[in-house]
């Protein structure tokens, strides 16, 4: 066993891993941030994506170990400062960006790290930077436009097909 | 996974050290490597981080040569080698997705050599020299067929130097599922000559079409290649689709390849 010492949403959080321990594991198990979920553990789905110093990355495929001294950020450390939804997570509500809620989290923190870098994506950007991200329920459709809605462009005339 | 020991060492005569290690395996990005060990289908007793070795990270450009650390991931590669060489940046901008982007190194994508892989095609089809801690081999010796490499065990590719080309593209059809290539072809043209490097296609891993390149090299535009038509022999059989198929896409990437690189 390893001690590694990772900061969750600003809070350091130290505990025993093995070397297998994948990053998710210490997120859900030892800081309890179960808001990041396990879709496929085969890298496939983005169900898992969290940032580790700012870069988005399935947490399925990284061991706790390798982000020993980092610092990660969930979907629990993305409301503003006064516990309200943030512009991003307000959007996906309002648009009805989600319907069974699984793929949320790493919808949310997918498309944070997309408007970081382009703060008015086209929707072929959007759905380019989502490849990684599955979604079973919505058809995307919403998603993208809650995406489009959050980045501050009109979307009443993107209908849901 | 079965269990085993990681250990971030930060140079790589400290990795190369602890790769003596009975069992010790190198660990790049994991992209790859990490799904391997959820299915058992590896078992090392300890896996020797890469990702801490600053001296392996990086792109630099010198002259006509464009130089990218092992450990270097496809997202900076995107970012960095756009200007210099802008073919090989827009391959890596769509490699799998940004969260395998942001992990996954040109390293272990070369020491992996998946048959479906985009980067291979890229180094053959530049002739680059794949550097590691002992050596520096050439693209047309390192390749040697389905996950087969000219590599030793406990060898790090520390670098690759690719000779920057007067044009290039790559050109994917992408497998819609696992977003690897179902076809992908690299073309680069070069003061003596043209390469051709074709990937997703061959059971036996990438490799160039010589026919393709002799036509080129005489013509360099789409219709140089007309009357050539690329053997289905040897060519991947699965159910994304047959052989016939992939060996019509080649010709089909090829020329679009061309198309735009001119
Ligand atoms: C969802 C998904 C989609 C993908 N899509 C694509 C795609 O479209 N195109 C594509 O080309 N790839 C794709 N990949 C693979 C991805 O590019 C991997 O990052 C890459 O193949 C392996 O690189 P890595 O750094 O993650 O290596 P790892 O997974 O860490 O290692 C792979 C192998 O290389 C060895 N190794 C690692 N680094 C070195 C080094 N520096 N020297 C020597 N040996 C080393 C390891 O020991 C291991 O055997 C995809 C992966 C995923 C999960
Ligand atoms: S759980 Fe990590 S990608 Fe699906
Ligand atoms: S809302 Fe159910 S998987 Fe996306």
């Amino acid at each position: 066993m390893t001690k590694v010492t990772i900061k969750v949403n600003g809070k350091p959080v130290t505990a025993e891993v093995e070397g297998r321990t994948l990053l998710v594991e210490f997120l859900r198990e030892k800081s309890r941030n179960t808001g990041t979920h396990v879709g496929c553990d085969t890298s496939q789905c983005g169900a898992c994506v969290v940032h580790v110093n700012g870069n988005a990355v399935k947490s399925c495929t990284m061991f706790a170990i390798e982000a020993d001294g980092a610092e990660v950020r969930t979907v629990e450390g993305m409301q503003n400062a006064d516990g309200s939804l943030s512009a991003l997570q307000a959007a996906f509500q309002e648009h009805h960006g989600l319907q069974c809620g699984f793929c949320t989290p790493g919808m949310i923190m997918s498309a944070s790290d997309l408007l970081k870098n382009n703060p008015k994506p086209t929707e072929a950007e959007i759905r380019h930077h989502l490849e990684g991200n599955i979604c079973r329920c919505t058809g995307y459709h919403n998603i993208v436009k809650a995406i489009m809605a959050a980045s501050g462009q009109d979307v009443s005339n993107i209908a849901a097909e | 996974m079965y269990a085993f020991d990681v250990t971030r060492p930060k140079t790589v005569a400290e990795a190369v050290e602890a790769l003596g290690a009975e069992e010790a395996q190198a660990l790049g990005g994991g992209q790859t490597l990490i799904p391997t060990l959820k299915q058992r289908l590896a078992s090392p007793s300890v896996l020797v981080s890469l990702a801490s070795i600053d001296e392996i990270k990086g792109v630099c450009a010198d002259g006509d040569t464009l130089t990218i650390g092992g450990g270097t991931t496809h997202a900076t590669v995107a970012q960095e080698a756009a200007a210099t060489y802008p073919a090989l940046a827009a391959l890596a901008a769509n490699i799998g997705d940004p969260a395998v982007r942001n992990r996954g190194t040109i390293g272990g994508s070369l020491a992996n050599n998946d048959p479906s892989a985009c980067y291979p095609s890229a180094a053959l089809a530049s002739n680059a020299t794949i550097v590691t801690n002992t050596r520096e081999i050439a693209a047309d010796d390192y390749f040697q067929g389905l996950f087969t490499t000219a590599l030793e065990p406990g060898e790090i590719i520390t670098g690759v130097k690719f000779p920057v080309p007067q044009a290039a593209n790559y050109q994917k059809f992408v497998q819609p599922a696992s977003r690897f290539s179902l076809v992908g072809v690299f073309v680069a043209k070069y003061a003596d000559g043209v390469r051709v490097a074709v990937t997703g296609a061959s059971e036996g891993g990438v490799f160039r079409w010589t026919e393709a390149e002799a036509a080129l090299s005489a013509d360099f535009s789409p219709a140089a290649l007309d009357g050539l038509t690329a053997s289905a022999d040897g060519l991947i059989n699965d159910l994304h689709g047959d052989a016939e198929y992939r060996a019509h896409l080649i010709k089909v990437m090829t020329k679009r390849a061309v198309a735009a690189a001119n």
